[in-house]
């Protein structure tokens, strides 16, 4: 008996230190998904759309999606296509799936290209979307060429506090002019990593969409 | 002031260097005896101390030995009695079973026996008793006649054919009683039968009983010897332990297996009770939900195992009274029996969410035909996984056996590493307590050797002055060196 008791405190013991020792991070991923409607990219969004099935396919219950146009002011909650906080329930979850991918099927087949594409405002909405639902794990995506045309008067030359943030551009595709010039191209890579990188951010970029698998890889 | 400033005493490093040594040297050879006493004592303060140590450590592993050869003859003895203790309740069940019937036996058998005698005093033979008159016509046949008296003749005729008809009719009576009696003798056969059967029945009996005994008395010498405490009784046992303690480790390892089999089938359809994203101390809570289910099938199996009196893990169950006992039983088992069907449950919702995961993969990567080919055979599934969540939390029941072994086998193990850890503990600590005692020694002759120069001169003006009470200064430290070698 004695044995027994000794052993069943060493185990309780090592739960408690084990369990406390452990920082409280939630486990929950939180994706946020930036789709470029602007001028000829709108021919692409079939793309985004296989891309937000992958990523809809992969999350989990209590992961937190959601998905925004980028267009001539982004910083606005009025963008957002649809967003969901997968229910704990993984029936619920898959039923939460099915409608967000009908939200979308819609917002695809009838989607206007805009005049302006205000990328950076759209980031800063994800930030605030992201801190918002607490996620432990929090991506943006940007489905996007990555170029960046702001009206006039648009003020969008604001630092990104992105520390703990993975960054993916996906289908970074090439204009007609980086064809010309691809310093273009790459100098706009470039400036975005380093956008993101000072705001404490991660970066990556994914062209290959036959490779989604790397999108949420630490 | 730094360092290399007071080195250099003259411009020239090398004669600066040997200016240093001559003054250490010299220092060192002033301080010698103070030196080479106080590198002994430390030397000797260790060795002790470290000695010390051992001589406890020792007598704490003569303790600890006691103790276990303590532990591991009651654990013996409680065995020997527990078996000692089956086998008369096996004797008692072979008493009440075989001999209980012995008076109707006995009453069957004497039946028998009394109908073989009657049967046996019918057939005995008894032989014919020859006609009263014979003795007449014997008288008749003496009657003195003359030669051709017709008469006569006729009258032995006559007396002649009556002979033959009364012995014709006595054959064929004694032919009669003759095979009545073989009739009996034929039905005394399987009374014959019976009996011997009866017989070979009892004999059976005794020897099983004898066999018995022979094994209570065999436990009985092993009991014998454990309660008189005999170095082979605790050889016998420790052995037995430490083979128990490895076969129930192995079993218990596998029931592990189980258990995580387990576990894995029940952790995912708890989300859909529990929510899968909630944590307690870093761990979601559906897989303690899992966790706990399992755990308490296992207490459980175990509770009804002590219920039944197959484990004495815990002594309080097993004092109870056979009608609380038994309802505890019921209660366990029925417990026990609920949770199995809530496991069922838990495996097919498992299957349920499976298929829905399934079928949402294919419509979000556009492939629908991937969940649906082999819907057909998915029952087989869905019934294997039931199935093996409602016998799973009963296989796991008789992890109580295992567990006990281990638990009681543990002790002799943990007891036998202890005394091992014990004995290497004592082993290096006199080592280093030796090791520290030669490493006095080693610096005082180094010390002499750094000094050799001033020791050499002094040896010789001493030599010179012949005075040997002083020329000798090295040797008593020799002879002390020597003795505590000795030591």
């Amino acid at each position: 008996m004695k044995i027994i008791r000794t052993l069943l405190i060493i185990s309780i013991s090592v739960l408690i230190v084990t369990g406390c020792s452990r920082e409280s991070v939630p486990n929950t991923r939180g994706v946020y998904m930036l789709m470029d409607t602007s001028g000829t990219y709108t021919k692409e969004l079939k793309q985004a759309q296989k891309v937000i099935n992958f990523i809809l396919a992969t999350l989990n219950p209590g992961d937190t999606f959601a998905v925004a146009r980028v267009d001539t002011g982004s910083f606005s909650e009025k963008d957002i296509v649809a967003k969901v906080n997968f229910d704990d329930r993984p029936s619920m979850a898959n039923r939460q799936k099915r409608e967000f991918r009908d939200t979308i099927d819609k917002f695809v087949k009838n989607v206007k290209g805009s005049s302006y594409t205000d990328i950076t405002g759209g980031m800063l909405q994800a930030v605030e979307y992201l801190n918002e639902a607490g996620a432990g794990y929090n991506t943006i995506l940007i489905f996007s060429d990555l170029k960046e045309e702001l009206r006039e008067g648009y003020v969008r030359d604001i630092p990104l506090q992105l520390s703990g943030y993975s960054v993916v551009a996906l289908n970074v595709t090439k204009l007609r002019s980086d064809n010309i010039d691809p310093r273009e191209y790459m100098d706009r890579l470039a400036d975005w990593e380093k956008k993101v990188q000072s705001g404490g951010g991660q970066w990556r970029v994914v062209n290959d969409l036959a490779r989604l698998e790397g999108i949420f890889s630490k | 002031m730094a360092a290399s400033e007071i080195f250099m005493i003259t411009p020239n490093p090398v004669l600066s260097g040997l200016i240093w040594f001559v003054v250490i040297v010299i220092a060192l050879f002033v301080a010698r005896t103070h030196a080479h006493m106080g590198i002994r004592a430390i030397s000797r303060v260790l060795h002790n101390a470290m000695r010390l140590s051992a001589n406890s450590v020792m007598h704490a592993e003569k303790t600890l030995i006691q103790r276990n050869r303590d532990v591991l003859m009651a654990q013996g003895r409680e065995a020997a009695e527990r078996i000692v203790e089956r086998e008369f309740e096996r004797v008692d069940a072979t008493v009440r079973r075989d001999l209980a019937e012995y008076p109707a036996l006995h009453r069957l058998l004497s039946e028998e026996i009394t109908q073989i005698d009657e049967d046996y005093k019918k057939s005995t033979e008894v032989p014919p008793t020859p006609p009263a008159w014979v003795k007449a016509v014997e008288a008749v046949a003496k009657i003195p006649t003359g030669k051709g008296d017709p008469m006569v003749g006729n009258v032995l005729e006559d007396i002649h054919q009556s002979l033959i008809k009364a012995n014709t009719k006595a054959t064929e009576e004694y032919r009669k009683s003759s095979h009545e009696r073989h009739e009996l003798l034929k039905n005394m056969m399987p009374h014959w039968r019976k009996v011997k059967q009866i017989l070979g029945q009892v004999d059976k009996n005794i020897n099983s009983l004898l066999a018995r005994s022979v094994t209570i008395d065999r436990h009985m010498d092993e009991y014998e010897s454990i309660v008189k405490g005999t170095d082979k009784s605790e050889r016998m046992l420790s052995s037995s332990s430490l083979t128990q303690f490895f076969i129930s480790g192995l079993v218990l390892a596998i029931a592990i297996g189980g258990a995580m089999i387990n576990f894995h089938l029940i952790a995912r359809p708890m989300s859909e009770m529990v929510g899968g994203t909630n944590q307690i101390m870093g761990f979601q809570i559906n897989t303690i939900a899992a966790m706990v289910i399992i755990l308490v099938e296992m207490a459980m199996g175990i509770f009804l195992m002590e219920s039944l009196r197959i484990t004495r893990l815990f002594p309080i169950i097993g004092a109870l009274n056979d009608k609380t006992r038994i309802r505890m039983v019921w209660a366990f088992f029925s417990m026990l029996f609920f949770l199995a069907c809530v496991e069922a449950g838990l495996a097919f919702m498992r299957e349920i969410l499976m298929e829905e995961d399934a079928a949402i993969n294919a419509l979000l990567t556009d492939s629908q035909g991937a969940g649906v080919t082999g819907s057909s055979y998915l029952w087989i599934t869905t019934a294997a996984q039931m199935g093996m969540g409602f016998i799973l939390p009963f296989a796991l029941m008789f992890v109580a056996i295992p567990l006990e072994s281990f638990v009681h086998s543990m002790r002799t193990v943990l007891g036998v590493v202890g005394v091992t850890a014990l004995r290497g503990l004592a082993w290096l600590l006199r080592l280093v307590g030796n090791v520290s005692r030669f490493i006095g020694l080693t610096l005082i002759h180094i010390y002499d050797l750094i000094i050799f120069a001033p020791l050499w001169i002094e040896k010789l003006v001493k030599n010179k002055n012949k005075d040997e009470e002083t020329t000798s200064e090295y040797e008593p430290d020799k002879t002390v060196n020597i003795r505590g070698i000795a030591q």
